[in-house]
């Protein structure tokens, strides 16, 4: 089983069990909680949430993530690909769900997903991790930590610089 | 000068740290080579031909005398004794150790310097015009919005994994001395009919494989709405921009293939969508307003008797005046230009004694300020007239008061094969043998204004689409041949340069150089520079001239 990374409301990582079972497009489906594609949610979505399993929804980069909106309320973990560490779509992606489009549930980076970018999907409001580099939750917490100022508002609410200067 | 606090301070020692871990990971093989690159690339840290090439931000080409004198320092222990400065207003240093290079961002970081976001498919080091805050023609400082800028992109969460390298510049005058139509955003400042402050938005423009002069897509976006509408472009680009071909990646791809139209109401129902949440509060931008260093200029007369009797006296400093001097907001005052092109040197090359001689220069007559130019010369921007004469004798005394600025031995040229991997051909030799070929210093100033850019592949960063002559080094069956084009701008007369005609081998090019301007000065009618003629007659005079001679 991959590993998953889990940030906790006080900002701190630690592993978590993963509950969900990824699932190919052309993969029989196993018991139990799911992730599949969009399109696969799209045709058999509604069968798999009557059966009363926990479904996750993978997202391309490709795809807009404004078309997961009216079925976000009943979508456990959108999983978001990143299949080169360099595609950043996935967090624009990340921002809408959180900023925009109000989504509450599990947002999970999945694919070349390295220690480097960890600062930047927390910001973007990802939540939890697939690390492809054997990184752990120390790790991640190191790289997400570094940093003791932020410039900018983003998904995980922390202070931007010019909020804490008025505070200074 | 921008005075950091301690938040821009503990932000460029953080990342400082982080670096220098990640150097410790690839020094003790935890990292290949392959994966370090993304890291070190996000630190301005290049593997060229040699050794490692370190780019350091200059944002908005403005430095004080401290930091001018580090670079001097990491110049003269780090590398061989100078220093590179580049058309994107930063400085490059091409003989870096990997081991030291965590060492030089702890120095730079000591002096509020950075590397962030010197390379790496992100926003890139903004640049601006390098007479702000001195030249009487700008609406308002656009250095306080580049800095704002510089901000706002530092390790931004969203805007760090782009389809390609994202370039902005800001101009706050009508003469454009950014390129602004060649950026990835240009953005110039305007004034609306009620007075109220805001910027044109130039979007798509670029050099490379395909050239463009970017298209307006808003006229006037009120000044305090910038930051949303940054964003809106941004995230359009990073949704729609192409990722399959790093050729086509460039935002210039996508809003060519969009249409400017199609392009600005897509940002525009993006930027609705944000809504002013998205900006940064007017209480953040008086911050940093306040944040520069204050200017005192003494009230003087708008003539120096010191500096007329000096020139009188010294037909070389008279040159110096005519050509390297601007003219500064405050009476009494000049914008001194520092051209970093003698002749038969590389084109912005400047050695560390050189840099602590500006750095004294600027200390002692230039409050402090100095300034890069992307044309990759240096600017004292504020020097009383009457001390012209002294910075004028420590320049020369330094081998720095070439009279060449804009004029044809003011060349800018890439590195070329000489240093770069990705050059097919070289573009420094090329430009020293143009240099000399007009050393003399009366027929150059007869010829006037002339922007000659070399570069040594299509990649162009020496911009010769925009030079009012380009030359273009490209490989055939491995021997250097040089394309010509006539009537580029990357001025506020932006234009792409037209093919002359075939490649010239090597030596050749200088020589067709001579040809092009006995042209233009057989056609030149009153007060025309080059491109004027150029524009006037078309390429024919011209062309015949150069290939006559080539037969």
């Amino acid at each position: 089983m991959p590993t998953l990374i889990r940030r906790q409301d006080d900002d701190q990582f630690s592993l978590a069990e993963d509950s969900f079972t990824a699932v190919a497009d052309d993969a029989p489906l196993p018991p139990g909680d799911v992730i599949v594609s969009f399109t696969r949610f799209q045709a058999e979505g509604d069968r798999l949430l009557a059966e009363g399993r926990a479904v996750g929804v993978r997202l391309e980069p490709a795809e807009e993530v404004e078309a997961l909106a009216y079925d976000l309320p009943r979508i456990a973990v959108v999983a978001l690909a990143f299949p080169k560490y360099r595609d950043g779509r996935a967090y624009t992606a990340a921002h809408l769900l959180r900023q925009r489009l109000g989504y509450a549930g599990e947002v999970r980076a999945v694919g070349e997903v390295l220690r480097e970018q960890a600062g930047f999907m927390v910001r973007c409001g990802i939540d939890s991790f697939v690390p492809a580099d054997g990184a752990t939750p120390q790790d991640w917490a190191h790289a997400v930590h570094r940093h003791r100022h932020v410039y900018q508002r983003a998904a995980d609410l922390r202070v931007p610089a010019y909020v804490e200067r008025e505070g200074g | 000068m921008y005075q950091y606090d301690s938040v821009d301070q503990e932000f460029v020692a953080d990342r400082s740290r982080e670096f220098r871990e990640q150097v410790a990971r690839r020094l003790s093989g935890e990292l290949s080579e392959d994966q370090f690159k993304a890291l070190r690339l996000m630190n301005g840290l290049y593997l060229q031909l040699h050794a490692y090439m370190l780019r350091i931000a200059i944002p908005y080409g403005s430095l004080n005398s401290r930091q001018m004198r580090r670079l001097a320092h990491i110049g003269r222990v780090y590398d061989r004794g100078y220093g590179h400065f580049t058309t994107r207003q930063n400085l490059q240093f091409h003989w870096i150790k990997l081991r030291d290079a965590p060492d030089i961002l702890d120095q730079l970081a000591e002096v509020d310097m950075h590397a962030i976001q010197t390379s790496g498919n992100c926003i890139r080091n903004v640049t601006s015009d390098p007479y702000a805050g001195a030249t009487a023609e700008e609406l308002d400082d656009p250095r306080v919005w580049s800095e704002a800028i510089r901000q706002w992109s530092s390790l931004h969460p969203e805007f760090s994994f782009l389809p390609r390298k994202f370039k902005i510049a800001i101009t706050a005058s009508a003469k454009d001395r950014t390129a602004a139509k060649v950026h990835d955003i240009g953005l110039m400042i305007r004034r609306g009919r009620d007075g109220q402050l805001g910027f044109e938005v130039i979007v798509g423009g670029g050099l490379g494989r395909t050239p463009y002069v970017g298209p307006t897509i808003t006229e006037f976006l009120p000044a305090n709405r910038l930051f949303s509408y940054l964003e809106a472009i941004l995230r359009v680009y990073n949704r729609h921009g192409r990722r399959d071909n790093i050729y086509k990646a460039r935002i210039k791809i996508l809003v060519a293939a969009l249409g400017a139209e199609e392009f600005a109401r897509q940002v525009a129902e993006e930027w609705a969508k944000i809504g002013p949440e998205g900006d940064l509060p007017d209480t953040e931008l008086a911050r940093i307003r306040g944040a520069f260093a204050k200017t005192a200029f003494e009230p003087l007369p708008a003539v120096s008797a010191i500096f007329e009797a000096a020139k009188a006296a010294d037909p070389a400093l008279a040159r110096f005046a005519r050509n390297n001097l601007r003219p500064h907001k405050k009476p009494g005052y000049a914008i001194v230009e520092v051209s970093l092109k003698a002749i038969g040197e590389t084109p912005g090359d400047a050695t560390s004694d050189q840099m602590d001689v500006i750095a004294d220069l600027a200390e002692r007559y230039g409050q402090d300020d100095i300034r890069v130019t992307h044309e990759q010369n240096l600017v004292l921007p504020h020097v009383r007239l009457d001390d012209v004469p002294a910075v004028f004798a420590g320049l020369q005394a330094a081998g720095l008061a070439s009279a060449n600025v804009n004029l044809i031995s003011d060349i800018i040229a890439c590195p070329g094969l000489d240093y770069c991997a990705l050059a097919n051909a070289r573009a420094i030799p090329v430009a020293q043998q143009i240099a000399q070929t007009f050393a003399d210093p009366d027929r150059a100033e007869a010829i006037g204004e002339l922007k000659i850019k070399i570069s040594g592949c299509i990649n162009a960063c020496g911009h010769h689409h925009v030079g009012h002559i380009g030359i273009l080094g490209v490989d055939k069956k491995g021997e250097e041949f040089y394309q010509l084009t006539l009537g580029g701008s990357g001025a506020e007369d932006a234009a792409v340069g037209k093919m002359l005609g075939p490649a010239l081998p090597y030596d050749k090019v200088a020589g067709a150089i001579d040809t092009l301007v006995e042209v233009y000065l057989r056609e030149r009618k009153d007060g025309e520079r080059f491109l004027d003629t150029y524009r006037r007659t078309g390429v024919e005079p011209f062309k015949e001239a150069v290939y006559a001679d080539a037969h």
